[in-house]
């Protein structure tokens, strides 16, 4: 077992059983807080696939911009000071036997199946490949997403501010 | 334990797939549920990158992980605006108290 195994199910380990604590816990900004580990952990899961450019991009977008959001939405919409930030969950016995059996299936078919699988040396940088990409072959994707964020930020400001 | 490849890649994906599921279906806080999308779209993304990597396909798979993440940004700025507008009207974000569709 080397170093990039055991870095491996460090990171494994950090996500999912804080994304386990996420949907767990009762307290809402505790569930925000293990959020950040869970990112944490993908974004090492991104660098250890060799995407480093989407790893930075992981943590700068979803830990500094999306997990920022969710705080300020768990602060706008509850009382802190009273308990109401406790929020309960319903039907967790049915929900809990229906997610096993679909992970089960999920899992199995997953090991089971043989995928192409190429032998491939570790990428290096790969920011210059993809940027390389977003400006030619998928150009129109990218300017359409640049008017999608646009519109995206007027819409939310002008539902926001009614 | 084996060589860390594809599998256990998707095996984490697939536990990030199923805790979201798990989040959006029992929590009643409409914050929760978007947290549980979150996790599905960060498994997803988990997806695209490991076939990206072990597929061989070049870049092409991280570009996909790229536009998922940007798609994300937008859908919780956007989810959390309709999320505020609820909680003005409703004065409750629990997504199983809010069945009404005129005021």
């Amino acid at each position: 077992m080397n170093i990039y195994d055991i870095v491996f199910y460090l990171f494994a380990a950090i996500t999912v059983l804080s994304a386990f604590f996420v949907v767990t816990t009762r307290n809402i900004v505790y569930s925000a807080y293990y959020l950040l580990f869970t990112f944490f952990g993908v974004a090492g899961i991104y660098v250890l696939l060799g995407a480093d450019f989407i790893a930075m991009v992981q943590l700068i977008v979803y830990v500094g911009g999306i997990l920022i959001l969710i705080l300020f939405g768990v602060m706008l919409t509850n009382k802190i000071t009273s308990v109401e930030i406790k929020t309960g969950s319903v039907q967790v016995v049915p929900a809990a036997v229906g997610v096993a059996l679909l992970a089960g299936i999920l899992m199995a078919s997953m090991v089971d199946t043989k995928w192409r699988s190429v032998e491939t040396a570790m990428p290096s940088a790969t920011t210059q490949g993809i940027g390389m990409l977003l400006i030619q072959q998928y150009a129109i994707v990218f300017e359409l997403l640049g008017i999608l964020l646009l519109i995206a930020l007027i819409g939310a400001a002008s539902m926001a501010r009614k | 334990m084996m060589q860390v490849g594809l599998n256990h890649f998707l095996v984490v994906s697939t536990a990030l797939f199923s805790l979201g599921i798990f989040g959006i279906v029992t929590r009643r806080n409409a914050v929760m549920v978007l947290m549980g999308i979150e996790l599905i779209l960060n498994s997803a993304n988990i997806n695209f990158i490991a076939f990206a990597r072990f597929g061989n396909f070049g870049l092409q798979g991280q570009v996909m992980a790229l536009f998922v993440i940007i798609l994300a940004a937008a859908e919780a700025a956007i989810a959390l605006a309709i999320v505020l507008n609820i909680y003005k009207t409703f004065s409750t974000v629990n997504v199983d108290e809010i069945d009404t569709l005129k005021d």
